[in-house]
């Protein structure tokens, strides 16, 4: 059985191309996913992401689970909407999942969690709730709609009330408000300015329709993961999972170690991680022509590591890559195409930021 | 349904032969490959003057989805090859049967193109895929 967003209709109208996306018919293309991208990063592209999970965790004791249970502190938190982005790790310090929270108060939290991991996050969270006082509670009532890029912002105006316009009016980047009838969060995936709007599934596809007729062009799955590699975004299930470290994951900057009496799920396990050593995720930049794919080796001073993540990136007009190696990697890179070794250039993993290449 | 042209003969593996009528033949990938590969990114094409053999991989259509080889449907030697694809790969989506052909060959036996299948054929091929 596949699952269909409310914006299912509006993809066929709009001539999309759809794929089944872990049991969700999505749109990959409407045409051209280069176009697209390109959309994004020059103008305004849209995104149905409704098949995102959002998840409310309320109570007493809403802080102190989420403390225990992420690798990042919801403590740090202190204004309303504000919002944070972390791992949920295991005990063995694996990657259960990575989402976003926001914080409303010390009792009101909101979660949104990848959707192919949907059915594993809910008994996560589930059993990780044990001995606090907290209430779980999914939102499938909301569709969202992430619009994206530099004109993102004030298309979507256009379509906001007055009353919301005036709720986003100076929001700074990661933060959230209610605003009437719609959630509005400035977070993204692609690494440009715009809005993630969570709205109420029976109002969906008049606010897509409304998007639309401002200018804002649909954009399929393939241009947001060209989007998001460009802009150095991890894609869990490929880039890492329950059986990689977040420090080997890119995600070390997403660990609040202090205050150390704080006990989160993984923290001892992380510890000895950090101690040993782990390997690195790194970026991968291919002067040649070829692409870089997933799954492809890759030899640096250190020994052989492995693609997670490889694309053309449109921006740039030449392939990029996420790729996990040994800590102990060169400037360059080995890796095997096609039957012959091709040299690469080993960098920070982050292309393309705000339209602008960042190499 | 895809676009598939009566007076061209069609490989199994999705490339398009034209007969120039005089020896020649001009060859690309269908539109239903090249809707099936998504965005062109990059196309390796083969050497000018170098000989292929009927069914040789000599050519790499590279998308944003995948690297995928183009092989000689016809045996012979190819004279050209189109190099407005080296800046414009998406030519191959645009115009698969026009401005996005691949190579012309020059066919040791013009007879091969019989191997090849007819529009009618090619199209309940990809029917039944």
């Amino acid at each position: 059985m596949t699952n269909k967003t409310v914006l299912h209709a509006k993809h066929i109208e709009a001539g999309a191309r759809m794929v089944d996306f872990h049991g969700w018919e999505m749109p990959i293309n409407y045409g051209s996913q280069i176009e697209e991208h390109h959309a994004v990063r020059i103008d305004a592209g849209m995104f149905d992401v409704s098949h995102m999970t959002i998840v409310d965790v309320t109570g007493s004791q809403a802080q102190a689970y989420l403390r225990y249970l992420l690798a990042n502190d919801v403590a740090k938190l202190q204004e309303k909407g504000k919002a944070l982005y972390s791992g949920m790790l295991n005990e063995a310090g694996g990657v259960v999942d990575d989402l976003i929270v926001y914080h409303f108060d010390a009792e009101n939290y909101r979660l949104v969690v990848n959707s192919a991991t949907r059915e594993k996050d809910i008994n996560w969270l589930n059993s990780k709730a044990a001995g606090f006082d907290v209430t779980i509670t999914e939102k499938p009532e909301y569709a969202m709609i992430a619009v994206q890029g530099p004109n993102a912002k004030e298309k979507a105006g256009q379509v906001f009330s007055a009353a919301q316009n005036e709720a986003v009016a100076g929001m700074k980047p990661f933060y959230g408000v209610q605003a009437e009838d719609l959630f509005i969060a400035t977070t993204g995936y692609t690494g440009e300015a715009g809005y993630e709007i969570m709205v109420p599934n029976e109002q969906a596809a008049d606010l897509w329709q409304q998007l639309l007729d401002a200018g804002v062009q649909p954009c399929g799955l393939g241009a947001r993961d060209t989007l998001r590699l460009e802009a150095g975004m991890n894609l869990y299930g490929e880039d890492m999972d329950e059986t990689i470290s977040p420090l080997a994951a890119n995600m070390g900057w997403t660990i609040t170690w202090e205050p150390a009496e704080r006990d989160f799920v993984g923290r001892a396990a992380l510890e000895q991680q950090k101690a040993a050593g782990t390997d690195k995720l790194v970026g991968l930049l291919m002067e040649e022509k070829g692409v870089l794919r997933s799954g492809l080796t890759v030899k640096v001073s250190g020994g052989e590591g492995v693609i997670t993540s490889g694309t053309f990136s449109p921006t740039l007009g030449k392939s990029i890559a996420m790729a996990r190696v040994p800590a102990d990697h060169g400037d360059t890179a080995e890796v095997e195409m096609r039957k012959k070794w091709v040299t690469v250039k080993v960098i920070k993993p982050a292309f393309v930021r705000n339209g602008k290449p960042l190499i | 349904m895809s676009n598939i042209p009566k007076e061209l003969r069609y490989a199994s593996t999705h490339e398009w032969v034209r007969d120039e009528g005089d020896g020649t033949f001009t060859v690309g990938i269908t539109e239903h490959a090249q809707e099936l590969l998504g965005d062109m990114v990059f196309v390796e094409l083969p050497d000018v003057g170098s000989a292929v053999n009927a069914g040789d991989d000599c050519c790499v259509a590279e998308s944003v989805k995948a690297a995928s080889d183009v092989y000689a449907p016809l045996t012979g030697e190819i004279i050209a090859t189109n190099e407005d694809l080296e800046n414009s790969p998406e030519l191959v989506n645009s115009d698969p049967y026009g401005d996005g052909w691949l190579f012309k060959i020059k066919a040791e036996d013009p007879e091969e193109l019989g191997d090849l299948m007819g529009a009618e054929d090619y199209a309940n091929s990809i029917d039944e895929e």
